[in-house]
């Protein structure tokens, strides 16, 4: 088991950071008024492990006691749909993404389905039930429209919590009818502490210059922080101050790009990053990240005099990218921009021999 | 999911019901925005238009097909509910068709759904003897997001059935429903809540619920000022904020900042700083990606930063339009779907070139 799961925090009284939150949510959970919740924060910031606290100070240990299931569900053009859901006699869980633009589909069966079913159990701490959406700020538009009513209608049986990296794609109609919960990435002091405390439970010894080292790669990222942890392990025990941290797969792909990218601004460059595009693409990595990952190795390396065209070419490039279908244009017809511009600055400031 | 649905003990809560159907209940989770919400449309606050011709409808006058559009939280909702249990008293669930978002509504379901609604009978007579309106009221919530086919259909609908039904179309913009369906209606703009019956109402409810609360007058106009009329928000916030002091302590500063996602001050004072004090990308992009760790929402960012930099003597005009016009674009794009992270970096290198130009 990962060292991040083996020793995620089951209650409020052991978790490791944004103690005064944690208070504040167990609060939350001690009378029947029991809202809908937001909570939001960047990846690895422990929100996860916030609201199974809530599930279990809500409904005692019983919530641990999971199945995975598959639902099957038609659309109304009759296309079958396929997703995967965890579940408790309390709660369900489902990321509505899974089946893309049919999310609406999925969402409003589910909580239509749990309020109808209400808490059958008459010795049940709650009268109602928790529908756990993940993901949020990737559902359609479509989905969190149909959202806004329904979550008023149902509210007396069923309760929603939505789980996001970032609050502003989610739609204000949304936010207005929740308790929103803000995650901040832990500190990488906090993520220090942690790392040393996981390996003495497991008898690893951490010297601190690493642990300094592996929280500032983790990009504040706690359960990032345990896995590279787990790496270097493999890579060479006893661990040494200076031993080599792995970097993700993709950063260094992107980094290499860019690389390319200033070296030299040509035809065949360009054919070569598109290919490299597609890959990132094909492996799932989001446009956007590869956008911002990309923008900020290009600025890093070119004159301040360019920094705003740059810096707005992407922001345009990018608007319409999520707004068109074809990513890979916007991406890459951005290059060919930046490439553009740089050479001339590079040109008229070195003359073109 | 069927295990799911068939948890808990079946056998013994069906013997249960069944035995002693009166058997004391837990008393039922009270949200407040439901709790407050209008049961009448006189208590409909600061939308006197809609609520004068509804009372009219009320005393026996004919009520039209109605739309209402604004913003969320202004009442659209709740006073079509309203006025509905008025007309028909406690039968009025079966005198009202709700359909919203997450109904299906494409063509089919208008056609049928709607049309088979709208031909059943309505006696002029409630079951208590009460003489009541001979017609029922399909109420369309969220229409916006209907397709424009299907909004057509239920066009031919509208008219075929005029006699027995009633509609109210309901949504944000009323630029998203076609013409020949707002034709067809009389028009209300639900505006944004007046700040002082805002805040009347959020005392009310604190008087009823017993909230305590610091600095009273302060902190609620806090809440009804960041609301921005919404009184769906302040409530929420408001209720939101007695659940997370615990009911028991007294709602500090604090809490009303967490709910209401107030960015703390000291946040943006860094990001001006970083602006005016470095000329490296290195510099801004490190305090970025620091602010986004905070995630804090960008637009509220956005919000504050406008305003500090509107009534700080830091900025000349000039300075002023440079940053105003690309918060303008910054929070458009953002608002399009845009990365957190490219908006924030544009904004701050528009703030550098701001400073650069005294
Ligand atoms: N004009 C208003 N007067 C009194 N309460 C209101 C008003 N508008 C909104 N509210 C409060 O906000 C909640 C949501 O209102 P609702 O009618 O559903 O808004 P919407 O305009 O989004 O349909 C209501 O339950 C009520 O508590
Ligand atoms: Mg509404």
């Amino acid at each position: 088991m990962l060292l991040a799961d083996k020793y995620r925090p089951k209650d409020f009284a052991n978790l490791d950071y944004h103690k005064e939150q944690a208070t504040n949510l167990k609060n939350l959970t001690k009378d029947g008024e029991f809202p809908h919740l937001l909570v939001y924060g960047p990846l690895g910031a422990g929100k996860k492990t916030r609201i199974t606290c809530i599930l279990r100070e809500l409904f005692g240990p019983g919530v641990e006691r999971l199945k995975m299931e598959t639902m099957n569900f038609t659309t109304p053009s009759n296309k079958k749909l396929e997703i995967m859901t965890i579940s408790s006699n309390y709660h369900i869980e489902v990321n509505p993404s899974d089946v893309g633009i049919y999310d609406r589909v999925v969402i409003m069966d589910i909580i239509k389905n749990v309020a109808q079913s209400q808490q059958l159990n008459v010795n049940a701490a709650r009268e109602f039930k928790v529908v756990i959406l993940t993901d949020v700020d990737n559902l359609t538009k479509d989905a969190q429209h149909a959202l806004r009513r329904t979550m008023e209608k149902y509210i007396a049986n069923c309760r929603i919590i939505m789980c996001a990296t970032s609050i502003s794609r989610v739609i204000p109609a949304i936010s207005s009818r929740c308790l929103c919960i803000r995650v901040p990435a832990p500190e990488e002091s906090v993520i220090v502490d942690i790392l040393q405390s996981t390996c003495k439970k497991e008898d690893i010894s951490l010297p601190p210059v690493l642990a300094k080292r592996i929280a500032q790669a983790s990009n504040r990222n706690l359960r990032r922080a345990l896995l590279i942890c787990e790496t270097c392990k493999v890579e060479q025990y006893p661990f040494s101050d200076d031993q080599k941290i792995p970097e993700l797969d993709w950063e260094v792909f992107i980094k290499k790009m860019a690389g390319k990218i200033l070296e030299n601004q040509s035809i065949e460059t360009l054919s070569n990053v598109r290919k490299d595009l597609y890959e990132l693409l094909s492996n799932d990595i989001p446009a956007g990240v590869i956008f911002e990952t990309l923008l900020r190795e290009l600025l890093r390396k070119s004159d301040v005099s360019i920094r705003e065209t740059v810096i707005k070419e992407a922001a345009e490039h990018e608007h319409r990218l999520v707004q068109g279908n074809k990513q890979i244009f916007h991406l890459e017809s951005f290059v060919a921009k930046f490439m553009y511009v740089y050479q001339t600055f590079m040109q008229e400031m070195f003359g073109d021999f | 999911m069927e295990a799911y649905l068939k948890s808990g003990k079946l056998g013994e809560s069906s013997s249960k019901s069944s035995g002693k159907s009166a058997a004391p209940k837990k008393p039922k989770s009270i949200h407040w925005v439901e709790k407050y919400r209008p049961k009448a449309v006189t208590e409909v606050v600061d939308q006197s238009d809609v609520v004068s011709v509804l009372e009219q409808c009320l005393t026996g006058a004919d009520l039209p097909n109605l739309l209402f559009y604004g913003p969320p939280g202004t009442g659209k909702t709740s006073t079509i509910l309203a006025a509905a249990r008025q007309l028909f008293g406690d039968m009025y669930k079966n005198r009202i068709l709700e359909l919203n978002a997450s109904d299906e509504r494409g063509i089919q379901v208008i056609r049928d759904k709607v049309k088979s609604f709208a031909q059943l009978t309505a006696s002029g007579v409630r079951p208590d003897g009460k003489p009541c309106p001979p017609f029922k009221i399909v109420i369309l919530d969220e229409a916006d997001s209907m397709t424009h086919a299907a909004q057509a259909a239920l066009r031919r609908t509208m008219e075929k059935e005029t006699k027995s039904t009633r509609f109210c179309l309901i949504c944000n913009y009323v630029s998203r429903i076609i013409e020949p369906l707002t034709s067809r209606c009389t028009k209300f703009r639900f505006k944004p809540l007046n700040e002082n019956l805002a805040y009347e109402r959020l005392a009310y409810i604190c008087e009823q619920e017993n909230v305590l609360i610091d600095d009273n007058d302060k902190l609620l106009n806090l809440l009804v000022e960041r609301s921005g009329g919404d009184m769906r928000k302040a409530i929420t916030w408001l209720q939101s904020c007695a659940i997370l002091s615990g009911h028991k302590q007294k709602i500090g500063l604090q809490h009303v900042q967490e709910v209401t996602g107030v960015v703390p001050a000291h946040w943006l004072e860094e990001f001006l700083k970083v602006c005016k004090e470095s000329k490296e990308f290195s510099a801004l992009d490190s305090f970025v990606k620091k602010l986004l760790y905070e995630a804090f929402a960008v637009s509220q960012i956005l919000d504050q930063l406008n305003e500090k930099i509107i009534n700080s003597d830091e900025f000349n005009d000039k300075q002023r339009t440079i940053i105003g016009e690309k918060l303008g674009d910054v929070s458009f794009h953002l608002q399009e779907g845009g990365t957190e992270y490219i908006q924030l970096i544009e904004l701050g290198n528009s703030i550098m070139k701001a400073y650069s130009i005294v």
